[in-house]
């Protein structure tokens, strides 16, 4: 599982590729929540759409990472989810906490609207 | 039933064997010519059931022993069979509920058997407290897809 970052104004993007278990899920946990301290971040979009497979660990660092925005009280929000990355994210109720956006683009839109309001 | 192959694999409760099991999963499963969606079920409920093993079963050792056993029939039926000798499961049943999860670890969904359930036909779970969790997964496969 590999991971890249970017940061545009106080957003952390975390780029995600490969396979996301429970093995792969315990190093990029850590790796997003140093990063997202280091640069000192409030909003986290996490990107899947390189992501290969996905099972219900992927479950658990969506919601920790929510956990975690929230104490910046920021936001969290998802991009390229596929037909299997959503059934898992679906059957959760993963979307009540944050959304998943086609683009980046349009989930950065989305995180500076919401903050505008 | 008549099996028209089988395997038996026995591996350490490490954490990388996951990606392992899913990649034996698949390589077996492909012989019966399964959709893309089909092996993406499989390969994500053995996915579970041996995080499972580790996580639960194991409690995060990785001195323990998983086997796995697989099994296909003319029928197109694959039949895989996860097995720990771990610390068992106290209710089964609860811990089949969506969403619940032992209290001493973090940033558990709690989906691991949800996932398995409705990715698969049918899940049997039997486990024993202090003696370990037999977790058997069968799927049908859709035969129009072979030819």
């Amino acid at each position: 599982m590999g991971i890249t970052f970017e940061m545009i104004d106080d957003i952390l993007i975390a780029i995600l590729s490969g396979e996301l278990d429970h093995h792969t899920s315990l190093e990029i946990r850590e790796e997003i929540d140093h990063t997202f301290d280091t640069f000192q971040a409030n909003n986290l979009i996490l990107s899947f759409e390189k992501v290969t497979f996905m099972d219900s660990a992927g479950i658990g660092v969506v919601m920790g990472r929510y956990n975690k925005v929230r104490t910046k009280n920021g936001k969290l929000a998802l991009t390229g989810c596929n037909h299997y990355i959503d059934r898992i994210l679906d059957m959760a109720g993963i979307y009540t906490i944050a959304k998943c956006y086609p683009s980046i683009n349009e989930a950065i839109s989305a995180l500076r609207e919401e903050k505008g309001e | 039933m008549e099996y028209i192959n089988q395997i038996k694999l026995e591996m350490r409760s490490k954490s990388e064997n996951e990606a392992f099991a899913r990649s034996v999963a698949a390589a077996f499963t492909s012989q019966l010519d399964p959709t893309v969606e089909e092996l993406t079920d499989i390969k994500t409920a053995i996915s579970e059931a041996v995080s499972n093993a580790i996580i639960h079963g194991y409690q995060d050792r990785d001195d323990g022993i998983i086997k796995i056993e697989m099994a296909a029939t003319a029928t197109s039926k694959i039949i895989i069979v996860v097995e720990d000798k771990g610390v068992g499961i106290e209710d089964i049943e609860k811990a089949r509920e969506p969403l619940f999860t032992t209290g001493n670890s973090e940033e558990r969904s709690g989906m691991g058997f949800t996932v398995m359930e409705s990715f698969m036909d049918k899940v049997i779970v039997e486990s024993k407290p202090g003696e370990g969790t037999r977790v058997t997964l069968i799927k049908v496969l859709d035969q129009t897809n072979g030819f």
